[in-house]
């Protein structure tokens, strides 16, 4: 399998801070593969996934995705590279006076010239698609409803159609679940799941739970202080690796993982 | 300890209220305010104007002239607000950490727009004066000035507190400048700049009778008009009808608060 996304020699040091939020960190991810990354508060989870569809603009080092270099991309092609990548983040990012529809549709506006994008015209085809989307995350009910009455996992389920109508090869979310009971939390880790199983998007998710990571991902990067400490799968991980990522008192984390490996 | 915190406390309370009383009769002693005589002119004040200024059976032949003026004040309040808004969106666009085009022409727009906030609308009419002389439009570029830059302000806090997170959203996307100000920033941000304007149009037909005085113009003239020439019982009248203006204009700028909230 080639490498969707390759990451090489990543430094980020935001300007007027000391330390590094990011140093040297490197680690390539495989189509359709679904990684999580988990690390203490601080460590520089999302900086590095802001860093991949720059967001945040990296001090130093490489990022290629889909063989494009996206680091040196000028904002044209940026802005085309940003097409293929969805993102979702932990406060759903939604326009709150909008419909779940509008919402929807607002990740066809990349691909759209400037007039339709302001004037917000879109297709047939495009409205369809954004229904489809929206009753296999089982919103079709909502459609009309204003982002700002529904729940948080309804909310998030509308951060993730939105994603998804950007027909995006990747997906980057920044802490999904973080705001969410654990009922609505595994509805959504499930539709990533299967969005990167059945659909093969690849998906990059920032965790705190580790015991959701090491259940739902094919691969775990851990970083502590901007650094990547462990790059592996979840089977491999071990109360060593643990600790090096969460520091030494990560003493109830440990006592999960044993549970998590027995079942 | 806890003792101790709480004497603390009342001590620099009490030294505080010193401090208060040492300021107050300072001011009486250099200002000569004679503090009992400022007491007893009180009653001669109520007085005054109970026995003299009230509307009378022969001023309301005057309500017509009073009520043309008043039109015309608030006509001039509402366009210098409304005008004012628009350019304020496009400055407060601009200047917003979210939406700004870069750092520097941020800071210029904020630095305009804080330019004119800090003159008040009394001194813009002033200054105005020596270019338009006494005329409504003297008013009405001094209005229009000080709800800009009240504006500029008003709407970039509103911006970068309604729309910041989905903005990010949408420039993740890949959306164009101009799609994200359409799509997330307005949305996000319109009822509340809504609630703005009214509030600067209740403000500025509050400030415009006193504009009027400086300026030679609308409601507040015709007040001056008359209380110069002892005419109280006019002057009154004028008072009261703009009272009434006002709370009409509340009543009417609450009830669409409502409604769009
Ligand atoms: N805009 C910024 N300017 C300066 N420093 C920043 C900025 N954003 C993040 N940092 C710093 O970079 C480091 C990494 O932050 P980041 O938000 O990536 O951490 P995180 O792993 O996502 O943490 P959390 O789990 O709490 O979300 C932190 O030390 C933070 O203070
Ligand atoms: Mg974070």
């Amino acid at each position: 399998m080639t490498a969707l996304l390759e990451v090489q020699s990543l430094s980020k040091q935001f300007l007027g801070s000391e330390g590094k939020a990011l140093t040297d960190v490197n680690f390539s991810v495989s189509e359709g593969e679904f990684v999580s990354i988990i690390g203490p508060s601080g460590a520089g989870k999302s900086t590095l996934l802001r860093c991949i569809n720059r967001m945040i603009d990296a001090s130093s080092g490489e990022i290629t995705f889909d063989d494009r270099n996206v680091t040196k991309l000028k904002k044209k092609e940026l802005k085309m590279v940003r097409t293929k990548i969805g993102m979702i983040f932990q406060h759903y990012n939604l326009v709150d006076r909008l419909s779940v529809i509008e919402n929807t549709l607002h990740g066809n506006l990349g691909k759209k010239s400037a007039i339709a994008g302001v004037l917000g015209l879109y297709s047939q085809e495009e409205k369809e698609q954004a229904l489809r989307i929206l009753s296999v995350l089982g919103l079709e009910s909502l459609i009309y409803k204003r982002a700002d009455q529904l729940s948080g996992g309804q909310k998030q389920r509308v951060g993730i159609a939105r994603a998804l109508i950007q027909n995006p090869r990747m997906l980057l979310c920044d802490e999904p679940i973080a705001s969410l009971d654990p009922n609505s939390a595994k509805v959504i880790m499930d539709h990533l799941r299967d969005i990167s199983t059945s659909m093969g998007i690849t998906v990059l998710v920032n965790l705190h739970q580790v015991d959701v990571a090491l259940k739902y991902s094919d691969k775990i990067i851990g970083i502590n202080s901007g650094q990547v400490v462990f790059n592996g799968s979840p089977a491999a991980i071990t109360k060593e690796d643990i600790q090096r990522i969460y520091g030494s008192e990560a003493e109830d984390l440990i006592f999960d993982l044993g549970g998590i490996h027995a079942s | 300890m806890q003792a101790d915190f709480f004497a603390k406390k009342r001590r620099n309370s009490l030294a505080f209220l010193l401090a208060l009383a040492g300021v107050t009769l300072i001011a009486i002693v250099v200002t000569e305010y004679d503090v009992a005589k400022g007491f007893t002119s009180v009653p001669d004040a109520v007085a005054w104007a109970l026995g003299n200024f009230y509307p009378t059976q022969e001023s309301l032949v005057k309500l017509p002239g009073i009520i043309d003026k008043l039109v015309e004040t608030l006509l001039v309040s509402i366009a210098a607000t409304t005008v004012g808004a628009a350019a304020a969106l496009l400055f407060a666009i601009l200047g917003s950490n979210t939406t700004r085009v870069n750092a520097f022409f941020g800071s210029i727009s904020r630095g305009i727009a804080t330019v004119f906030r800090n003159i008040d609308v009394a001194a813009w009419a002033m200054i105005l004066l020596f270019s338009f002389g006494q005329s409504s439009l003297t008013g009405y570029f001094a209005l229009f000035f000080g709800s800009f830059g009240f504006l500029t302000r008003s709407f970039v806090e509103t911006i970068d507190e309604a729309s910041s997170g989905s903005v990010e959203a949408l420039r993740a996307t890949g959306a164009g400048y101009f799609s994200i100000i359409f799509h997330s920033v307005i949305p996000s941000s319109m009822p509340q700049m809504i609630s703005w304007v009214l509030f600067m149009i209740e403000t500025n037909i509050r400030s415009a009778t006193l504009i009027g005085l400086l300026t030679g113009s609308g409601i507040g003239f015709t007040f001056n008009l008359y209380y110069k020439s002892l005419n109280y019982d006019v002057a009154a009248l004028v008072v009261l009808v703009i009272v009434a203006a006002i709370l009409c204009i509340e009543a009417v700028s609450n009830y669409v608060r409502r409604v769009i909230l």
